[in-house]
């Protein structure tokens, strides 16, 4: 016996919950990317799992979460990258100190 | 006769490059070019005039208006619009030799006169601004484009009055000179409006029908018209701004407020002339009733005043109001039956314009020489300015109308006009000419003869009473005295000129006749009034005169006081407008109006510091409003479905 | 009660306390850690799902590749890496109820929705067929975003280095 597609779904829900959670409180950049990590995480989980309960047959959420986990990698790739150029010049990455753009 | 537009363009030009550029001149540079151009345009004026009645009568045996040019400003709607053009009638090129004629003396007067004066190219391109103005009024094609240039004229009078803008006293008469000549022009605008609603056009000679849809209300706007008029030229008892607009530099008195700007009124009615005799008699001898009372009232106030250019400002007002008389009883438009006072007003306005500008510019010259205005400053000049006292006699004489100078035959003409109107109205009128003598030779005796106040004060020198030495009053330079010259030589020859000719109320020619029994009564009363001032000022004040102030004390103070017109004004403005009218007004400004504004601003600045922290730049903040909104809508749209 | 629910339920558990961990802990080492674990439990489920190709991707390039840089920032960064400051408390308490309120009406939404989802055959996907329909130009095959990918990829590389480089 299987598991209802349900339980998933709402496993994925509150994942991605969490994740906008600490999106909205957190204040330094890596702390944000990594809630942003959970969102796309979950938003993977959402494609396979009505992939496999919907159309078994075909493949697009499955390639898709493939494709998400690549973008995910790239994404997180330029963001650390640009977190350490922030430190570089900044000498933090607490969001308060990241003002010079809101002006 | 295109380069008539050459007599608007070339002032407005003047005034230009004088505004513009004035600062980066020099004194004389500024002065030459503003002279310069005037010459030119008084050129062009003359030549206009002279084109204009050279080229003949019209088969109505009358000068037709011409219309060099016209076009449609502003369309108003169906027919009626505003056009701007020029337009040259009889009296308007006589205006146009008038204005120019007393502007161009002005202008060479001032070089001299304000010799130094700081704002020198101000004043110059100001002067230029009036004559623009004044010219553009005589010009108008129609009544609106008059108006428009209406105001213009009242603004640079108000400039000019209020040149010495660091002295108090002009400063407040240039603001009551605008301030009462606009209230004045408030009628003139809605008399202009009700006549352009009813007749449909704002043309001086709109088509019968439209006059006879219009005939009920005709007299109305041409009364309220009448007020605006009365305005500009200190009808009683709008008169009040007139004396003190004399704080201005006196050559500005001189045309603005002796010659040309005051006789705009005059200038209106003349204008309107037509509409007034075929629809609005009865307006015009209320005119004549007014201008009567205005010219006695004038003529009083004038014989005790001390400062001399209040007596001749008291004696402007007169003399306009004569004028006013003079088309007020007009009858008909025959000049041989009723329509006399027609050309004896235009002809006076003429000669008026003349010899006040002179009175003003020798009285320019006397001030300039003493360095005061009050009268007993002076005495004894004619001995240190012989030209001056020439001019200044020639001038008082053809006030006073002695023959053969110039007042005499406009006089003349007025008084025959208004014996023709009612006997009554030609001795009153008569009375009022021999009181015009007698105050303007009471000047003359003051200020030239009797004890000279330099020689007292030479001798209390000498005696060693006073420290300074006084100042020697000389006669003045050239170019003040050349324009006192010229406008001398017109105003003895004016009046050979045979103005019914050119001038008359129908258009037809006109020649003009001495009422001998009239002219005869005029002189012997114009002499009495000159033997009365000769008796009481020859030598200073004699025991006549210290008697008769002493038994007339109560009057002679009150009319001193110009019989507390100016206090009543006071009372009626500030007492019962200010009070009970502009108080409430102001508190309900203040208390609801501002109120409600300032709650309304209050509330939007409180929402605004509510809302502000909203848009705080910060990211996070956005997206959770962003994810509130969204799960908003959904949960509205999960509800409504 | 079956086995496969109460693997489920643990899995499930650990994960959502781990991301609970990953979004409060002030040490962002913790963080990258409990990252890691909701990461691996994902696998997990993957796997639940018979994707095992997809959960060893997973694997791979989340735990292995992501985790592995966040840990060299973390330790890049030093002493910035300590989330100390927390946010005002009417922002967390704004970003609470936004988020509980997003999470119930989610729920609500997917207990409430009929997804037609009893397909499910516990087969999973053969290799060969997915590496035929990435590299296939055919219909729903999908040569071109795998190449798109490639490029994204590469892109990415070049710009984090440009990024990154010491001026």
């Amino acid at each position: 016996m299987s598991i209802p597609a349900e339980y998933m779904l709402i496993l994925s829900a509150v994942l991605f919950f969490i994740g906008i959670f600490g999106f909205f409180t957190r204040r330094n950049l890596v702390s944000l990317l990594i809630s942003t990590e959970l969102m796309l995480n979950a938003v993977d989980i959402n494609f396979a799992v009505f992939n496999a309960y919907c159309r078994p047959e075909s493949l697009e959420g499955y390639v898709f979460s493939l494709f998400g986990i690549g973008v995910a990698a790239a994404e997180t790739a330029v963001a650390i990258a640009i977190i350490i150029n922030v430190y570089r010049n900044f000498h933090s990455i607490h969001i308060k100190r990241l003002r010079d753009l809101k002006h | 006769m295109e380069y008539s537009i050459l007599i608007l363009a070339l002032p407005l030009l003047g005034f230009l490059t004088l505004a513009l550029a004035g600062n980066r001149m020099s004194h004389r540079a500024a002065g030459i070019t503003g002279t310069l151009l005037l010459l030119a345009v008084t050129a062009i004026s003359y030549f206009t005039a002279a084109d204009y009645f050279m080229a003949g009568r019209d088969m109505n045996g009358v000068f037709a208006e011409t219309v060099p040019y016209n076009f449609k400003w502003l369309p108003l709607g169906e027919g009626l619009s505003i056009d701007m053009g020029i337009s040259l009638t009889p009296i308007s090129a006589m205006m146009l030799v008038v204005i120019t004629t007393v502007s161009l003396m002005v202008h060479i007067y001032s070089l001299g006169y304000m010799k130094g004066e700081r704002g020198f190219q101000r004043y110059y391109a100001f002067l230029s601004l009036f004559t623009f103005s004044m010219l553009g009024l005589v010009v108008a094609t129609n009544i609106f484009q008059m108006y428009i240039f209406w105001e213009l004229v009242g603004v640079s009078s108000y400039l000019l009055i209020g040149f010495y803008y660091t002295k108090p006293e002009a400063i407040a008469a240039s603001k009551k000179a605008f301030i009462v000549t606009r209230f004045a022009d408030l009628f003139f605008l809605i008399g202009i409006l009700i006549y352009g609603y009813y007749t449909g056009t704002f043309s001086f000679t709109p088509s019968e029908a439209a006059l006879t849809g219009a005939a009920t209300v005709l007299p109305t706007a041409l009364l309220l018209m009448f007020i605006g008029g009365a305005g500009k030229s200190a009808m009683f008892p709008l008169h009040i701004w007139l004396p003190d607009a004399m704080e201005g530099p006196t050559p500005v008195s001189a045309l603005i407020h002796a010659a040309t700007m005051v006789v705009a009124g005059v200038f209106l009615v003349a204008r309107l002339f037509n509409l007034f005799i075929d629809y609005a008699p009865e307006t015009l001898h209320i005119i004549a009733y007014a201008g009567a009372f205005t010219a006695l009232y004038a003529a009083v106030v004038a014989c005790v005043q001390t400062d001399i250019k209040r007596v001749l400002a008291f004696s402007t007002i007169s003399q306009i109001s004569f004028m006013m008389v003079a088309l007020g009883v007009c009858t008909g438009s025959d000049p041989h039956a009723g329509g006399l006072g027609y050309m004896a007003s235009m002809f006076h306005l003429f000669t008026h314009a003349m010899f006040k500008g002179l009175l003003f510019l020798g009285a320019g010259a006397i001030i300039h020489a003493v360095h005061s205005n009050e009268k007993c400053r002076m005495g004894g000049l004619r001995k240190y300015m012989p030209i001056t006292h020439i001019t200044f006699l020639i001038a008082c004489l053809a006030i006073a109308g002695i023959p053969p100078f110039s007042g005499f035959f406009s006089k003349d003409e007025i008084l025959a006009a208004c014996y023709e109107f009612s006997l009554p109205m030609g001795i009153f009128m008569s009375l009022i000419a021999a009181l015009t003598a007698f105050y303007m030779f009471r000047l003359y005796y003051l200020i030239f003869w009797g004890k000279s106040y330099y020689e007292t004060e030479l001798a209390r020198y000498r005696a060693g009473e006073i420290e300074a030495e006084p100042h020697k009053p000389h006669e003045a330079p050239l170019t003040m005295t050349l324009p006192l010259i010229i406008l001398a030589a017109i105003t003895c020859l004016a009046g050979f000129i045979p103005f019914g000719e050119f001038i008359s109320s129908n258009g037809e020619a006109y020649t003009i006749h001495l009422n001998t029994k009239v002219a005869v009564t005029s002189i012997m009363l114009a002499l009495a009034g000159i033997a009365l001032a000769t008796a009481m000022y020859i030598k200073g004040e004699s025991r006549i005169t210290v008697a008769i102030n002493r038994t007339l004390r109560k009057p002679i103070e009150a009319a001193y006081h110009r019989f507390y017109m100016d206090e009543a004004w006071l009372f009626v403005t500030k007492k019962i407008i200010f009070n009970c009218i502009s108080r409430p007004i102001a508190w309900f400004d203040r208390n609801v109006i501002d109120a409600t504004f300032d709650k309304l601003a209050k509330i939007t600045h409180k929402c605004g510091t509510f809302v502000r922290p909203l848009q705080d730049g910060n990211v996070q903040s956005y997206s959770i409003f962003f994810l509130s909104g969204a799960l908003l809508i959904i949960l509205i749209l999960l509800y409504l479905i | 009660m079956d086995i496969n629910l109460i693997i489920f339920s643990g899995l499930a558990i650990v994960m959502i306390v781990a991301a609970i961990f990953a979004v409060t802990s002030s040490k962002i080492m913790r963080a990258t850690t409990n990252l890691l674990f909701v990461l691996f439990g994902t696998a997990g489920l993957y796997f639940f799902l018979h994707y095992t190709f997809l959960g060893a991707v997973q694997i791979t390039v989340y735990a292995g590749g992501i985790v592995v840089l966040f840990i060299f920032a973390v330790l890049l960064i030093g002493k910035g890496s300590v989330d100390v400051t927390q946010t005002s408390l009417r922002r967390y308490l704004a970003g609470m109820a936004t988020a509980l309120t997003g999470m119930i009406l989610t729920i609500y939404l997917i207990g409430n929705t009929d997804f037609a989802s009893d397909k499910f055959n516990g087969e999973g996907v053969a290799i060969k067929e997915l590496g035929m329909a990435l590299m296939g130009t055919d219909k729903y095959n999908y040569i071109l975003p795998f190449e798109v990918m490639s490029v994204l990829l590469l892109a990415c590389t070049v710009g984090a280095i440009m990024i990154a480089r010491k001026k």
